[in-house]
């Protein structure tokens, strides 16, 4: 085995904190990169971490104060490693190789830190394909280490048995790192997805960075992912081939879902109160519908008396639910029941992808997103039940995507929607989220340290990268590699699907060659494939 | 064997004396020269020089007021040369054992540490001829020796290594390894430090 390139030797550190390796003087520190990964060979094992910080130190403080004559390149190239030097510092997270039965058990979390001037090298590609598990063909990867070809494996049956996150500020690589995210675990078939897609983005096709056009994941598989739609004529002038066109009816709004947009629309919590005398009054399915149809002043006022209420919150009340009418996918009755058709095409495992279209305000996005989720997680937590108490098949694990995560998880929402729900009980219904935001600060705590495995890319806010990087060991040092990713293609993951904290270059997306990494087959091909296979069959 | 030029007249374990054969004629400073003593040979750096009357009590008086150049005063009192003397002192550096077969000339068994005994008196004291001084040099411990080798220990290590440098094929890369050497052994004493390199830069 070749060896790989001498970095320094460890000279201090402690197993909280990290340890620090003083970099060999042949070395150049500009070489050295924070995210890299690192092998360090103590006296009975190797430790296995990444460089997390460099520093430049000297020997004597007084070199800073008279700094000694370095146009001279002779005295430069003496001081430069002796007196002064670069220091790495690594986080070690597990332990590798070793002996036999260390090989064995695989990579182990660091109970210790290597012993003093143990050497510390760059890692090699099998050393990282042992971290990360050897990726076999066919098998989902996210992308590479930086500077390197093997590929890390992100297992799309480990990844969906918890919630994850995908953050980055906007314009970092998102969406198209949970479209990859998506392909994995459609092409693993670890689950079955239901995307709340509120830019249109993920079902039919979606824009780059520079404008250009890239395939999403109906066109990539056709027959695995359909297309709902809300804005059908939308839909139709991009040329989208939609599956199910969805509407929905008065009689499916429940007070709880008006609860939900008390923020965007501005609701008093006097007038949320009133929604539930009004479910009352009316029946659950008929009250949005009677109540918008009262129509005059007198009306309402009257209402308002016989309820109790004060007349102007009635008013306004009304006056904002009224300005649900523009959404044109509500109807009074619809002609077909959305929630049955996904969940339709969920249990035949096909991915379902809901287009928002045009209408990519929020409020119709936390309304429907909300309904549906609601029903959905009802009738999957219904079904498991069931599958416990009569030992039948479970049903399928689903992962809900939803984008612009904050405006359902906020600290005052996340206790009250289905998705603080779905966040916080984990895979108990095999349900799990699949959270996409750009402010994670935004989210309430207690469910940003429920996502099992968190995916994010660039973010400049302090607030933002602290709310990430909570209750992860060694949150210092991952916040200084999360402010320096690249703003393009590249993230920091890190969490129950891997090992440790990885910083990957993603796999690219977007050409023809990646479309056909990922398992999509031309028409052409398909057609040649089914041919050959007719010629083997007579 | 390179011919002698002088001879030991006061010998400590880390030091010695010699007095030159040749009058004003004392090996450079800084320079290597080697001693035979028994079985050992002593390696030294020569570390300062001086000429002096050869009885302490009386000094050289002036004599040159009639003479237009230097050399006269020398051809017209030719006593001169008998009744002055020129010394130097040398640092002992290290020794090789089991020396004076010649075969051995390669470096087996240099030590850059002290000898076990100190030169004899009238031990004779050789200059070392290039090849020696690169085979000496090849290894630098003996910087740590001449970092505490007194006052003038930073001119010395500065005009040793000059020395040393042109013995060797590539000087610059001698002379950076020495340096980050010293880096190390001056670690806190960055004065110091810079003092030397500047000495030996070139």
């Amino acid at each position: 085995m070749m060896e790989e390139r001498r970095l320094g030797i460890i000279v201090s550190g402690s197993l909280t904190k990290g340890v620090e390796a003083r970099l060999d003087s042949a070395m150049s520190i500009e070489d050295i990169a924070v995210g890299r990964y690192v092998t360090i060979e103590g006296e009975k094992r190797r430790f296995f971490g990444m460089i997390t910080d460099v520093t430049l130190d000297a020997s004597d403080p007084r070199l800073m104060t008279a700094p000694p004559d370095v146009s001279d390149p002779f005295i430069a190239e003496v001081l430069s490693g002796t007196s002064t030097f670069g220091r790495l510092h690594v986080l070690p997270s597990l332990t590798i190789g070793g002996d036999a039965l260390s090989l064995l058990e695989g990579p182990q979390p660091m109970k210790t830190v290597p012993t003093h001037f143990s050497v510390v090298r760059e890692a090699s590609e099998q050393d990282v394909a042992r971290v990360f598990g050897l990726v076999e063909e066919k098998q989902f990867y996210i992308g590479t280490p930086l500077d390197m070809e093997t590929k890390v494996r992100l297992n799309p049956a480990e990844l969906v048995k918890r919630s994850n996150g995908i953050f980055g500020k906007s314009g970092t690589g998102k969406t198209f790192l949970a479209r990859l995210i998506l392909i994995g675990i459609m092409q693993e078939g670890a689950a079955v997805n239901l995307v709340f897609d509120m830019h249109s983005e993920y079902g039919w096709e979606g824009t780059s960075e520079e404008g250009r056009k890239v395939k999403a994941l109906k066109q990539l598989f056709p027959s695995k992912v359909a297309v709902f739609a809300l804005d059908e004529e939308g839909a139709r002038r991009r040329k989208v081939s939609t599956d199910f066109v969805v509407e929905i009816g008065y009689d499916e709004i429940e007070p709880e879902d008006i609860a939900m947009l008390r923020e965007t629309l501005t609701l008093t919590d006097a007038a949320v109160q009133a929604t539930y005398r009004l479910a009352r009054r009316f029946g659950e399915r008929k009250w949005l519908e009677s109540f918008l149809a009262l129509e005059s002043r007198e009306e309402i006022n009257e209402l308002a008396q016989s309820l109790g209420e004060h007349e102007a919150t009635m008013a306004a009340l009304h006056r904002r639910l009224d300005s649900l009418r523009r959404l044109r996918f509500l109807v009074p009755q619809a002609r077909d029941n959305a929630i049955q058709r996904i969940l339709e095409y969920l249990d035949r495992g096909i991915n379902v992808v809901l287009e928002f279209g045009r209408y990519t305000d929020y409020t119709a996005y936390i309304l429907v997103a909300n309904l549906l989720t609601r029903r959905i997680h009802a009738q999957y937590r219904e079904r498991m039940e069931r599958a416990m108490g009569e030992d039948i098949a479970k049903p399928r694990p689903l992962v809900i995507s939803i984008e612009e995560a904050h405006r359902f998880l906020s600290h005052e929402l996340a206790g009250q929607t289905i998705f603080g729900t779905i966040a916080r009980e984990m895979r108990k219904y095999n349900v799990t989220l699949l959270v996409i935001d750009q402010r994670p600060s935004g989210i309430d705590e207690e469910v940003m340290s429920q996502l099992g495995t968190k995916i994010t890319c660039l973010l400049d806010n302090e607030r933002d990268i602290d709310s990430v990087l909570t209750g992860v060991s060694g949150k210092s040092e991952l916040k200084a590699v999360l402010a320096k990713l690249d703003t393009k293609q590249q993230a920091l993951i890190f969490g129950h699907a891997v090992p440790m904290p990885v910083v990957v270059r993603t796999r690219e997306y977007g050409s023809p060659q990646s479309y056909k990494e990922l398992g999509f087959r031309e028409a052409l091909e398909l057609k040649k494939q089914a041919e050959e296979d007719k010629d083997l069959w007579g | 064997m390179p011919a002698k030029i002088g001879e030991v007249i006061q010998a400590s374990t880390g030091e010695f004396t010699a007095q030159c054969y040749e009058l004003h004629q004392p090996p450079p400073f800084g320079s290597l020269v080697k001693i035979r003593e028994g079985e050992v040979e002593i390696y030294a750096v020569v570390s300062g020089a001086a000429t002096t009357s050869i009885e302490p009590g009386r000094r050289p008086i002036a004599r040159g007021r009639e003479e237009t150049e230097e050399e006269a005063i020398y051809r017209s009192s030719p006593q001169l040369a008998k009744l002055l003397r020129t010394d130097f002192t040398a640092t002992v550096v290290g020794h090789q054992k089991g020396a004076g077969g010649g075969e051995n000339k390669k470096g087996e068994g240099l030590h850059h540490y002290l000898p076990p005994r100190p030169a004899r008196i009238h031990s004779f004291v050789y200059l070392c001829d290039p090849e020696e001084v690169a085979a000496f040099s090849q290894s630098l411990d003996f910087l740590s020796i001449l970092v505490g080798a007194g006052s003038q220990a930073d001119e010395l290590i500065a005009a040793s290594l000059r020395h040393a440098a042109a013995a060797h094929q590539d000087p610059r890369d001698f002379l950076i390894k020495a340096g980050k050497e010293l880096a190390v052994l001056l670690g806190s004493e960055t004065n110091r430090l810079n003092n030397i390199l500047r000495r030996i830069k070139g």
